[in-house]
């Protein structure tokens, strides 16, 4: 293995887009999905050697074809990056375990080899971000993964999936190309693509003001994809349509992908260089992010649909990570990347739950599901754990990161007690959400057409009671992720290593 | 400041707009389309011209011109790479609506939304 060890971030994309084609030959039954579950299992343990060797303080570093940088192409996993790759290679790999019989429900067997190669190719799009050190191989990878997650996206049964896709797609190509068009200035003044090389440079550059114009249009058009509030609008009927098992990945990952682009350029590249960034970064992100926080969860509060309910949750949670963010300071970071991995735990988990219930029932209107914890007690206490991770009660994961967040807020002095209430607010939010689909589904009378319903198939309630009971262990065990969290958050201050 | 030499840059905004306003006004799915298109393309002009330097020429050395001034193929291999991106969300784009067609009968943005209303 140690011969291997060196190429590792390489084969943390080579081995999903390799593998992508070669499972839409995979025709006869159930061998896609073993071969697409087996290949995001092997990325996981990729990532957590990754994630090892970050830990240990490592620079892994990777040089395509040998050629330095800044000629060459380079790959870089830094601790942020690491620690999304766990989540993002651990939320494919639970769903696809998880997600045979609800694929199989949903998507008839010609076409599933065709739905997860796409799935692979979200998987390597993603990766190949977090990996990338270079402007604008991110950008292409950044399309891989949007392409092949409009097909995620369209795969299902339901129709009204078609018209989400295609606003999805047209948002999420505005965003990529805002992007593009913010590297282009950076690229016009400086003359560079690589991260560590544009910083370096940009120092000598002396009209700032494309500079600038990059910032913006690079922030919103990553707010876009990350869809910060109020761009929000492609996500909510985008995460409801979607194939149940496509929603437990996208949710738990692709929206966090695009928050590290957007963190890794705003603070490595453009806070050290631009007068004032860091005031117009908070001034402009943070009140995005209270916004966020409020409105989504009171949106939250009213929606039938559970998984519309949790998508509307998973905008105001993007709300918290960015309020994090745009304290810039330390402890405010670290609560903020440290809440995508804990928020990545608790929606992975409760949409592992929503897709058991899926399993066995037609509608997930709330009303429809009345009772359903009679029939499908297992499924149900493991969402009610999920949910308390998401409202942050002690002894779960999302109390850690937001605590941070608290303690953060309260460093600012004066006004952070306005963010404390804010967090808090929120927090009481998203326990009444949650206790709105813990009533209906606990507390009321099942109908007589539920007679028949049985609990969800095994594998997929034992994958979903692990995703669970990892939200307590992180909570009572937070260490991992407080210091890759920690080490991401001082390199973002610091710039890169 | 030689504003009409800058024509290139001009040409980039109005074009990066007219793109821009039809995938907001428009409600025509196709029509949209079109606009996302012409959006992409505006980008492709903005590094194609920041590439070019007037008088230069391919980078391939000759002989008897030892420093002759060429322009930054860069640009135009990384366009090259953002332009297949283009065609590849427009073909996803009309297999899209194809399949809203067919499911709806219909590619205007407000038909469908009333057809899901009911």
């Amino acid at each position: 293995m140690t011969a291997l060890d060196a190429h590792l971030p390489a084969l943390q994309v080579v081995v999903p887009l390799l593998i992508a084609p070669l499972v839409t030959l995979l025709r006869p039954r159930g061998l896609a999905w073993a071969a697409a579950t087996a290949t995001s299992l092997l990325t996981f343990l990729i990532s957590l050697t990754l994630a090892a060797g970050a830990l240990a303080g490592e620079i892994q570093g990777y040089q395509l074809g040998g050629w330095p940088g800044p000629y060459g192409i380079e790959l870089n996993v830094n601790s942020f990056g690491a620690l999304l790759l766990l989540v993002l290679t651990g939320g494919s790999t639970f769903a696809l375990l998880a997600g045979k019989a609800s694929l199989d429900q949903q998507i008839e067997p010609g076409r599933q080899p065709l739905f997860l190669s796409a799935w692979l190719l979200v998987l390597a799009g993603l990766s190949g971000i977090l990996v990338s050190a270079d402007a604008f191989n991110i950008f292409v990878f950044m399309e891989i993964s949007s392409l092949a997650s409009y097909v995620l996206v369209g795969g299902g049964p339901d129709r009204r999936a078609l018209p989400a896709v295609f606003k999805y797609l047209m948002m999420g190509t505005i965003g990529a190309t805002f992007y593009l068009i913010g590297v282009g200035l950076v690229y016009m003044m400086t003359g560079t693509l690589n991260l560590a090389d544009i910083q370096v440079r940009i120092q000598d550059v002396t009209d700032l003001r494309p500079v600038l114009v990059a910032a913006g249009f690079i922030t919103v058009g990553l707010g876009l994809k990350a869809a910060v509030f109020p761009l929000h609008v492609w996500l909510p009927n985008a995460y409801t349509f979607t194939p149940h098992a496509g929603t437990v990945f996208l949710a738990a990952c692709a929206t966090k992908v695009s928050l590290y682009v957007l963190l890794s350029f705003d603070f490595v590249v453009f806070q050290q260089n631009l007068v004032g960034h860091e005031a117009q970064f908070a001034a402009f992100l943070m009140p995005l992010a209270v916004m966020g926080i409020l409105v989504a969860s009171a949106v939250a509060l009213f929606e039938s649909n559970v998984k519309r309910l949790l998508a509307f949750s998973s905008v105001a949670q993007v709300g918290y990570m960015l309020l994090g963010a745009s304290t810039v300071s330390l402890l405010g970071l670290t609560g903020g990347l440290a809440h995508m991995f804990n928020h990545a735990l608790a929606k992975g988990a409760l949409f592992l739950a929503v897709m058991c219930l899926a399993m066995r029932f037609p509608s997930l209107e709330l009303d429809d599901l009345a009772g359903a914890a009679k029939r499908m007690p297992w499924t149900m206490t493991a969402f009610v754990i999920g949910g308390l991770s998401l409202i942050g009660v002690p002894g779960t994961a999302g109390f850690i990161s937001k605590w941070y967040l608290i303690s953060a807020s309260m460093e600012l002095g004066g006004a952070g007690w306005l963010l404390v209430a804010v967090i808090v607010l929120g927090s009481l939010m998203a326990v009444a959400y949650i206790w709105r689909v813990v009533e209906a589904v606990w507390f009321r009378q099942p109908g007589p057409e539920q007679a028949d319903i049985r609990e969800a198939p095994v594998l997929m309630l034992i994958v979903t009671w692990l995703a669970a009971l990892c939200n307590i262990y992180f909570g009572l065990a937070p260490s991992l992720q407080i210091k890759l969290a920690t080490d991401g958050a001082r390199m973002l201050l610091g710039g890169l290593p | 400041m030689n504003l009409l030499g800058l024509y290139h840059y001009w040409v980039f905004a109005v074009l990066l707009m007219i793109g821009f306003y039809a995938v907001v006004a428009k409600t025509n799915l196709i029509k949209k389309l079109i606009g996302l298109s012409i959006f992409q393309a505006a980008v492709f002009l903005l590094y194609i011209t920041m590439g070019k330097i007037s008088g230069g020429t391919a980078p391939i050395l000759q002989k008897g011109v030892p420093d002759a001034i060429f322009s930054n193929p860069l640009p135009q291999v990384l366009i090259l790479t953002a332009i297949v991106v283009g065609i590849s969300t427009t073909a996803l784009g009309l297999g899209i609506v194809v399949r809203i067609k067919e499911e709806y009968g219909s590619i205007d943005e407000q038909d469908i939304q009333e057809t899901d209303r009911q």
